[in-house]
């Protein structure tokens, strides 16, 4: 096993390069101001977390995590039902919808949100079919909900392929036990199958929330830019702002609500099995 | 004696898996407070008739009757029958009370008479310091004794064991056996217990059911099925044995090795071929070979602890013999058997 180490080095280098030294710089940065090409002439200043505290970033911020809660609750629904019936089919139905899950995943993600554009937009197709029908034009994009219809079609599939695994993998044998021990359909899901796919539910909530927060793309181009994410506002001040200082601190504010997230969501992982474990020790 | 009672009756029942008949047409009828085994090699049905009893397959013919009322379209949750799986399913998110306790909870009974329960089970099984222990962190023993406490829990009419003691070791089996007994025997339940282990089946049962390849072959207390199998199935499954094929001859005359014997079986005919079964611990070894009614040579001897398990060849077959004395190889020797020793069995063809 130890000589497999050697395996390791290569990725360590990796690491240390694109990961390690960037984060540095990105923390460098957040707290300096000056010019950003001459690290020697940097300055200390806790300027651009000061400017992350008025009103009009902290509502981008605010806005970012309503969306991404919303679009990870709204995935948790709908992925949920799915992850049950893609379990419960036979093996030949199972690989087919389970292909139907995967195959637009091969698409580029830029390409799928163009097409919800063009069946969102005010002359697209979902308002075609509803003058077809005679029914009123929804004036949904750009605009919020375009933005979120726009982030649970992308990351539905991360929430349903985590709690699928699990439940896919939850003995038979318990469920024939609870059914044995007088449990109907219902109470056996809720007493068996829920509290025993909790850690797919926690890794489909981490798996859609982190990128839903910290998006960029689907609220340019479903949002019309009416409303900003913290994604969005980090890209500007690199690529047009060229404040590298008020990015960097944005990146942090982020990452570290990203960290609280995480660790919040791995408590309440952790809590489920310590319940037992703890009474174990005892 | 009054009319006997039964409590699960087995009507033509059949099922098959992918077009292959697993039971085929059983009959069978149990009896309140008894101790049944379906005893057969794997493949022979005894598990899946145990999951039709307890509603996991649904028969594609036949009826199995509960306290005389039909319980095919009843769901397993309504059946006032408890099964101890062969992995035992404890659930692994909750604490051994907490298994215990499910069957309880989901009847929503009040609190304090859960805990009283659950607490009684518990105590009787040996495992009121587990309570809160988590199912993992337990034994295979212990994790047994659990899954017999989740389902007794409930007083059930009928427990269902589906090969209960298989993943323990020999010395634990031997006490489990033990403690199952004691367990029917003063809760008084039906106890309906699957295993291939024909030395179990024996131990245990008050009736034990030979099975094979979805046929029932033999119906009968233990000391039935070992001293009378009706086949060779049975004989050959039961215990070690000596099958030979021979003539009966008429009534209470035998044949076979070229010599006529005196035995106690009537009602086959005469000159009918039949199988003949010997115990290998009911020939008796003489040192003389003229004194005994079969001659033959030893071949090979193994100590098996309480006796030596010897081969005695002769010029038709090779006879297995278990005997405390020891006969070297290539002593010639005499073998005897006493008449009610010699169990004759109508012929038929298995497997």
């Amino acid at each position: 096993m130890k000589r497999m180490r050697i395996l390791a080095y290569p990725y360590s280098v990796w690491m240390a390069i694109f990961i390690v030294v960037p984060l540095i710089l990105v923390f460098l940065y957040s707290f300096t101001e000056g010019d950003i090409r001459n690290l020697a002439q940097l300055k200390f200043s806790t300027r651009s977390y000061e400017r992350v505290s008025e009103p009009i970033y902290l509502k981008v911020i605010v806005n970012s995590f309503i969306l991404a809660t919303l679009s990870t609750l709204f995935c948790l629904a709908l992925g949920y039902p799915v992850a049950m019936i893609v379990a419960r089919a036979n093996p030949k139905v199972r690989s087919m919808l389970l292909m139907f899950l995967i195959v637009p995943m091969w698409m580029n993600f830029l390409l799928r949100t163009y097409a919800w554009m063009s069946i969102l937009s005010p002359n697209g197709f979902l308002n075609r079919l509803l003058e077809f029908f005679g029914l009123p034009r929804l004036e949904i994009m750009p605009g919020k909900t375009a933005v979120l219809l726009g982030m649970i079609y992308n990351f539905l599939p991360f929430m349903i392929l985590p709690i699928y695994t699990v439940l896919s993998k939850i003995d038979k044998q318990y469920l024939e036990a609870a059914s044995d021990l007088g449990a109907n359909k219902t109470r056996t899901f809720f007493k068996i199958i829920l509290p025993l796919s909790i850690p797919g539910v926690v890794s489909g909530i981490t798996m859609v929330f982190l990128p839903a927060v910290s998006t960029f793309v689907i609220s340019g181009l479903l949002g019309g830019g009416k409303t900003p994410l913290i994604g969005d506002l980090i890209e500007q001040q690199f690529m047009w702002e060229g404040n590298w200082h008020f990015g960097s601190s944005l990146s942090i504010i982020l990452m570290v609500m990203i960290l609280i997230s995480m660790a919040i969501m791995s408590r309440i992982d952790r809590d489920g099995k310590q319940d037992e474990n703890g009474h174990a020790k005892a | 004696m009054a009319k006997e009672k039964y409590i699960i009756e087995l009507r033509n029942l059949t099922k098959s898996f992918d077009g292959v008949k697993v039971v085929d047409s059983i009959n069978l009828k149990i009896k309140e407070n008894e101790f049944v085994t379906l005893l057969g090699p794997s493949g022979c049905g005894k598990t899946t008739t145990l999951r039709m009893i307890g509603g996991f397959e649904e028969p594609d013919e036949g009826e199995i009757l509960f306290e005389g009322k039909l319980l095919n379209p009843v769901p397993p949750y309504k059946r006032n029958i408890n099964t101890v799986f062969q992995r035992y399913a404890l659930f692994p998110h909750m604490n051994v009370f907490e298994n215990v306790a499910f069957g309880l909870r989901i009847k929503k009974l009040p609190k304090d008479e859960i805990e009283e329960r659950v607490e009684k089970m518990l105590r009787m099984m040996d495992l009121e310091k587990f309570g809160k222990r988590h199912v993992d962190s337990l034994s295979g023993g212990q994790q047994q004794r659990v899954a017999i406490a989740r389902a007794l829990v409930n007083e059930p009419k009928v427990l269902l064991l589906d090969e209960p003691l298989g993943a323990l070791d020999l010395k634990l089996r031997k006490e489990m056996q033990i403690e199952l007994l004691d367990m029917q025997r003063s809760v008084g339940i039906t106890f309906i217990y699957v295993t291939h282990d024909q030395e179990e089946a024996l131990t245990m049962s008050d009736t034990v059911v030979v099975m094979n390849e979805g046929h029932i072959q033999q119906v009968g207390t233990p000391e039935d099925i070992y001293n009378e199998p009706t086949n060779r199935f049975v004989a050959d499954f039961i215990g070690e044995s000596n099958i030979i094929e021979a003539t009966m001859l008429e009534d209470r005359k035998v044949m076979f090795d070229g010599r006529v014997f005196d035995c106690v079986d009537t009602g086959f005919g005469t000159n009918v071929p039949v199988d003949v079964v010997i115990r290998p611990e009911d020939l008796q070894i003489v040192t003389d070979p003229e004194k005994g009614m079969i001659r033959g040579t030893v071949t090979s001897v193994v100590f098996k602890g309480v006796h030596y398990e010897m081969l005695i060849e002769n010029e038709y077959r090779e006879y297995m013999v278990h005997s405390t004395l020891m006969f070297p190889e290539e002593t010639q020797v005499g073998m005897n058997v006493q008449p009610f020793d010699i169990h004759v069995m109508k012929k038929e063809g298995y497997g």
